[in-house]
């Protein structure tokens, strides 16, 4: 089975404080450190739990400038069998619809069976993989926490829904899945694994070779658009209690006993 | 007077029928066990490679202490003195053992050196002492059938119990002391009835008390005993010899050659690959032990060489919890994978993963290196560096916890396992109070110091630990030291990233670190972490001396540099934890000892697992991540020994200890019971200032009637 | 300005509670536009959704086919082609059915798409101007997007207070036939339901709910020893269960339970907007987070910056003491 697993690298979020920066428009970028999108990463476990059974090929590809290049041989050194980095000047400012356009040039050059997302991102938009199916006209399941591999080209995947609950489908090959974390546990890659796979050449596309005009993606193409950051005045908030401990302590059993907490 | 005794004509033609089979029991038994012990020596061969070979006195020491002297034996007293008696005994009986095999050959063969009035003393020597190895064995098996001591229990996990083969062992020593005596004693007996007197009377020894016996019987019948006797003796000598290297007993033959072997680097951990240095190791195709054949041949001697003691195991923080590790059963599985793959015929090896075999992989990651099992282990037989070659083959195949990847991300990306910036690190040394009293320098190329307090991420990120920074620069500032601090270039010291098998990224952790503290031109380091101090010690190479706060104080303490108020709420009991780190692994038991002795009207009680037998929290550095299986947590067993031994205070020496400890008093319920305090903060609260008296902050008192357990 | 769409779930033949939020949101776009509510699904509840939906939109379209009596966004996608107009704007609730079904729908529709819109701001020209969050809620954005062909957007849900507006008497059409034979690379099959856990959440009046700074398993009997004080049950965030301290039927949150407490104590809780989601019935909310910068301070009643670990033992020997008095 040919699997093609879509990365993003992000501000890794266990090892950043996100706050806005001086000038107020944007997050203070300067001492970000980057890893690849952490539900990506269970996407691209998946993919090889999968091809260990079934037989088959896993690549990488991401949309971004050079540093992207890290994420890719993170994942080769992980046991991603082939990495493609996707970059070009014209696809910066690209929004969502953008992205999954690059992405689509890309899928009709090769023959993937199956085509892998994290569910979302750092901008929690989740909407990368969906657009890509819609526009490849490919069945798409979010949120699948399992993937069974059926006989004549089917899956029967379960969806992440409400309560906990598990959501059981069949869906027909090609298709488009988002991962959610928690599907399986990733094994490690550390230096060693990165610095073994560091001279393995990785194959860029640009516009040129995925055949797209400059002008069908990138910003002049977006319609949607993050216009700045900010962090807004909330409202009255809480009320915080100010005292000690003890202090605290009164006084929230006071308002939990008018509040009925106590029993 | 004494005179050489000439044999009269019966014992020595008594044995000449039975020449040639003799001969024939000694050819097959000396070729089976040549040809056993090649076979055992097989794997060894295939082995990867340790040079043990160099520092020959040293290792002879090492022979004399432990082997001959047995050191380590009477920390279980019981056992380690039936042990020693049993060891002499063999010792002793050596030669008369081999004696009596020869003279079945040749019948009038005498060790050289043994004739005359030395032979006489020897005789009586080995005449109590196969006496007292029989007494030995019937104790040895009384005890294994009737007391029962915990330590040898097998859990059902592991297989069925050994008693019955340690039982067999001891029975067949005993028969074998009892063949010898008799065929003394038929000799003795014969020469009595012949009216020769011819040998000090070894009273009450079993020769003595068997010849007794056959004070009347018949010259055939005799010789008929004397017969049976020494085939016996030989029979049942080859048949041990043997029968040992297929079970525990091989440790006779293969401790002395272990013990001499033994690690003579305490502290050090074994490299990746022994020859191989840390610029060529990405040649290495697989980091770490995944096979049986991936252990040192020396590693393999350990698994032969255990003498299923369970004293490793009985010791061991993480068994006592119920973790799925008993270290006993880390040598034994592997010996008896050694034995299966490895058999006396057919096709040797198989190369299976160990991991998933006969380990699990929870299992290997159980182990806080506390190192308690080597301690005990009277046969010195290794333990870290099998766990953490077992770890590093896991790294390698990508088989980490998920709950330990977020810190090893993080370790990688900022150089401590939280995931805190790099330019938050000396934060600690900024909070305002603080700086006023205490100005903390952060040292680079430009502006050096002669001592570097390396403080490492724990005192550096967490809120509670800081204190003990804190406590720790005060103190440094207060002796007069110039120093000053990495800051923002300091790095993990690594040390756990190591021992759970990270190799590269310890080397790369390492390099950061080296490359600042030479930048910094200190000449000595001083830490308040013990397992920053360890990795400064042994796993770092090219950097100055490395001190820890407490040995700092305690040298200040006595030079009269660091005074000491007395302590004020004088009814508190105090006990002092050792970090496994600061104690086992480095042997300073005293120095923390010393500084609590001189704080005025400080009461301090032992717990009664103290200095090498110290119980260990749970562990450090990345341990605090990892989540066991287990039953109890070690920290809240640990706590529960200081209330034991009447304590309300326990101090400690490392932040890690803090934290498992602080953690464990909620946990078990101690809250208002017992308190925590590091060594610095103790220290720092009780010093003598002159510019200012500091308002102490104490632990709360404690009535003795709340101790727990009254 | 194009027609407003609202996609409504219900079950069980009641709307859910995003069925009033989304026309609250259609206003916020167009305070004069007339939303359409579109009620899709099989059998006897859906007339009496859509009848109830008639108080709050002016028009309601009925699609009762069986291959939508399970809500397959697949199938249902290729359902909404075959009758929204051109350009029209599509509301839907930001939840696992949303994100199934609206990127698709978007592209579908040659409309432009947001997700997880928790406000808006107004038209300017050919733009929507709309606030999202991004990095877990950490920072606001705000997003211009261009409607002129149309928009998709999921709306999060709770965050546009339903209106209390006089009730309108909408119409119901049914659009059935306009949808055809429907079918997917898609087909459903079963749902299986999480494993009961012995406490049912959702039933507890007061709830002592912990997330990651209760930092340990061993941790967890400090809530417990608290809620059995206070007759509450103990609950928790997504985290808390994927560390394994608790068990999944303990999840409040948008991929765990829904509850609707009087009392909610949020120990050691962040305040993502995913376990914000399951909390619904506006209780008392009482947080307590070591982090004086935490989100949930934002929407808790009452906050308290303390490390819970100290301070649920304090809290709880102090309820006991309370409790002890009274039984005098």
């Amino acid at each position: 089975m040919e699997i093609l697993v879509c990365a993003r690298r992000v501000p890794d979020t266990s090892e950043n404080e996100i706050a806005l920066n001086s000038a107020g428009n944007d997050i203070e970028r300067d001492e970000l450190v980057y890893s690849i999108n952490e539900p990506d990463n269970y996407a691209v476990e998946e993919a090889l739990q999968i091809v260990a059974r079934v037989r088959g090929q896993v690549t990488v590809v991401t949309v971004g400038g050079e540093d992207n290049e890290e994420i890719l041989r993170r994942e080769m050194a992980m046991g991603a069998n082939q990495a493609v980095l996707i970059t070009d000047d014209a696809f910066a400012g690209s929004d969502g619809r953008g992205i999954a356009t690059i992405l689509k040039a890309f899928v009709q050059k090769g023959k993937y069976d199956l085509i892998l997302t994290g569910v979302q991102a750092e901008d929690g938009a989740a909407q990368v993989g969906a657009m890509l199916a819609a526009m490849l006209d490919y069945p798409f399941a979010s949120l699948v926490n399992s993937i069974e591999v059926l006989e004549g080209g089917k899956l029967k995947i379960s969806r992440e829904i409400e309560g906990g609950n598990k959501e059981i489908s069949e869906i027909d090959l090609p298709c488009v899945l988002s991962i959610q974390t928690g599907i399986n546990e990733p094994r490690y890659v550390g230096m060693r694994g990165i610095r073994a796979v560091a001279s393995v050449p990785i194959p860029t596309y640009g516009t040129a070779e995925l055949g797209l005009e400059s002008g069908a993606v990138g910003a002049t193409a977006a319609k949607v658009r993050r216009v700045d950051y900010f962090v807004p005045a909330f409202g009255k908030g809480a009320e915080m209690l100010e005292g000690s401990r003890e202090e605290n302590i009164e006084k929230l059993l006071e308002l939990l006993a008018a509040k009925g907490g106590l029993k | 007077m004494m005179e050489v005794v000439q044999f009269a004509a019966p014992i020595t033609s008594w044995l000449v029928p039975g020449r040639t089979l003799f001969l024939v029991i000694h050819i097959l038994g000396i070729t089976s066990f040549g040809y056993i012990v090649a076979r055992r020596l097989l794997p060894l061969v295939r082995a990867a490679r340790d040079p043990r070979f160099d520092r020959p006195l040293a290792r002879l020491r090492n022979v004399l202490q432990f082997w001959l002297g047995q050191w380590k034996h009477p920390r279980y007293k019981v056992a380690g003195i039936l042990h020693i008696f049993i060891f002499a005994g063999f010792i002793l009986l050596a030669m008369r053992a081999f004696t009596v095999l020869l003279v079945g050959v040749h019948e009038n063969f005498v060790m050289p050196g043994l004739s005359g009035s030395a032979g006489q003393i020897y005789q009586v020597a080995t005449d109590y002492a196969a006496t007292v190895v029989l007494l030995c064995m019937i104790f040895a098996i009384v005890r294994r059938l009737v007391f029962r001591p915990a330590r040898y229990a097998v859990p059902a996990r592991y297989g069925k119990a050994h008693t019955a083969d340690a039982v067999f062992l001891l029975a067949l020593i005993a028969m074998l002391m009892v063949a010898d005596s008799l065929f003394e004693a038929t000799k003795a007996a014969l020469q009595a009835q012949q009216g020769q007197t011819v040998e000090l009377a070894t009273v009450l020894s079993l020769p003595w008390i068997l010849k007794g016996a056959l004070a009347s019987t018949s010259l055939p019948m005799l010789g008929r005993i004397y017969y049976s006797a020494y085939l016996s003796h030989e029979v049942v000598f080859y048949f041990l010899l043997c029968y040992r290297p297929f079970g525990i007993q091989f440790h006779v033959e293969t401790s002395l050659f272990n013990i001499y072997f033994a690690k003579l680097d305490q502290g050090t951990l074994k490299p990746v690959r022994w020859g191989v240095s840390d610029g060529h190791l990405d040649q290495v195709k697989s980091f770490g032990v995944k096979k049986f054949e991936d252990f040192t041949w020396k590693h393999m001697l350990d698994f032969y060489s255990c003498a299923d003691c369970g004293r490793c195991s009985d010791n061991c923080p993480a068994n006592a919890v119920g973790r799925p590790l008993s270290p006993r059963f880390i040598t034994i599985k592997a010996r008896d994978y050694a034995f299966q793959h490895y058999p006396m015929f057919g096709h040797a090896g198989n190369g299976q993963p160990l991991i998933g075999g006969i380990y699990s992989a929870d299992e290997i990651w159980s182990c806080t290196t506390c190192g308690a099992c080597e301690a005990e282990c009277p046969l010195l037989v290794e333990y870290i560096d099998k766990i953490v070659d077992l770890r590093r083959g896991m790294v390698d195949d990508g088989n980490v916890p998920q709950s330990l990847q977020k810190p090893l991300q993080a370790l990688e990306s900022r150089g401590n396992p939280y995931g805190k910036m790099e330019k938050k690190r000396a934060d600690w040394a900024s909070a305002i109070d603080f700086k006023q009293r205490c100005s903390v320098k952060t040292l680079d190329k430009k502006n050096g110091a002669d001592t570097l307090y390396f403080v490492d991420s724990i005192t550096s990120y967490d809120d509670r630990m800081q204190s003990i920074g804190r406590a720790a620069a005060k103190i440094l500032g207060h002796v007069g030291e110039n120093f000053g601090i990495l800051g923002a270039a300091e790095r993990d010291s690594g040390h756990e990233v190591r021992r759970f098998g990270e190799e590269t990224l310890f080397m790369a952790l390492r390099d950061h670190n080296v490359e600042a503290i030479k930048a910094c031109g200190a000449k000595r380091i001083v830490t308040a972490d013990p397992h920053a101090y360890n990795a400064l010690k042994h796993d770092y190479k090219d950097v100055p001396p490395v001190e820890h706060i407490s040995q700092v104080i305690a040298k200040a303490v006595k030079s009269g540099k660091i005074k000491f108020k007395p302590i004020e709420k004088s009814n508190n009991v105090y006990t002092y934890h050792d970090p496994c780190y600061l104690g086992r692994h480095n042997q300073v038991y005293d120095d923390p000892r010393a500084v609590l002795d001189a704080i005025p009207g400080l009461k301090r009680v032992e717990m009664s697992r103290s200095r090498d037998r110290s119980f260990c929290c749970g562990g450090g550095g990345l341990m605090l991540f990892y989540e066991p299986k287990e039953e109890q947590r070690m920290g809240v067993k640990r706590v529960q020994m200081a209330a034991e031994a009447s304590a309300n205070v326990i101090v400690t020496a490392c932040p890690f200890c803090m934290v498992n400890i602080e953690d464990a008093i909620k946990v078990a319920g101690l809250e208002g019971k017992l308190t925590a305090i590091d060594l610095a903060e103790l220290t720092d609260q009780q010093m003598v200032r002159e510019d200012r008296v500091v308002k102490a902050v104490e632990p709360a008192v404690v009535q003795q009637e709340l101790v727990l357990g009254r | 300005m194009a027609r407003i769409f609202a996609y409504i779930v219900h079950r069980a033949g009641v709307a859910d509670d995003s069925a009033a939020e989304l026309a609250a949101a259609a206003k916020k776009i167009d305070a004069a536009a007339s939303p359409t509510a579109i009620v899709t699904g099989w059998g006897p509840g859906l007339d009496n959704v859509c009848s109830a939906l008639r108080a709050s939109y002016p028009e309601v379209w009925k699609i009762a086919t069986e291959a939508l009596a399970h809500p397959n966004a697949e199938l249902l996608r290729k359902a909404l082609v075959r009758v929204l107009p051109a350009g029209a704007t599509v509301l839907v609730p930001h939840d696992h059915f949303g994100i199934d079904l609206a990127p698709g729908l978007s592209i579908k529709l040659n409309a432009s798409y947001v997700s997880d819109v928790l406000g808006i701001e107004g038209v300017e020209g050919t733009n929507l101007k709309v606030v999202r969050q991004e990095f877990g809620g950490q920072v606001s954005a705000h997003v211009r997007c261009d409607i002129s062909s149309g928009a998709v957007l999921t709306v999060r849900p709770g965050a546009f207070k339903t209106l209390e507006n006089i009730p309108l008497s909408g119409t119901v059409v049914d659009k059935s036939a306009d949808v055809g034979a429907l079918a997917a690379g898609r087909r459903y099959l079963q749902t299986i339901a999480a494993e009961a856990g012995d406490v049912d959440i959702t039933k507890h009046n007061v709830l002592v709910s912990i997330g990651r700074g209760i930092q340990g398993k061993e941790n967890v009997v400090l809530a417990q020893e608290l809620a059995e004080a206070l007759g509450a049950a103990v609950s928790c965030s997504r985290p808390v269960v994927d560390a394994k301290w608790l068990e999944k039927s303990r999840q409040v949150g948008s991929s765990g339970k829904t509850v609707k407490p009087k009392v909610y104590l949020a120990c050691g809780i962040s305040g993502s907007f995913q376990h914000l989601a399951g909390i619904k019935g506006n209780p008392f909310i009482v947080a307590i987070n070591k982090n004086p910068k935490a989100p949930i301070f934002h929407v808790a009643d009452v906050g308290i910056v303390d490390d819970i670990l100290e301070f649920l033992p304090e809290l709880t020997s102090k309820v006991r003491e309370m409790q002890g008095v009274s039984r005098k």
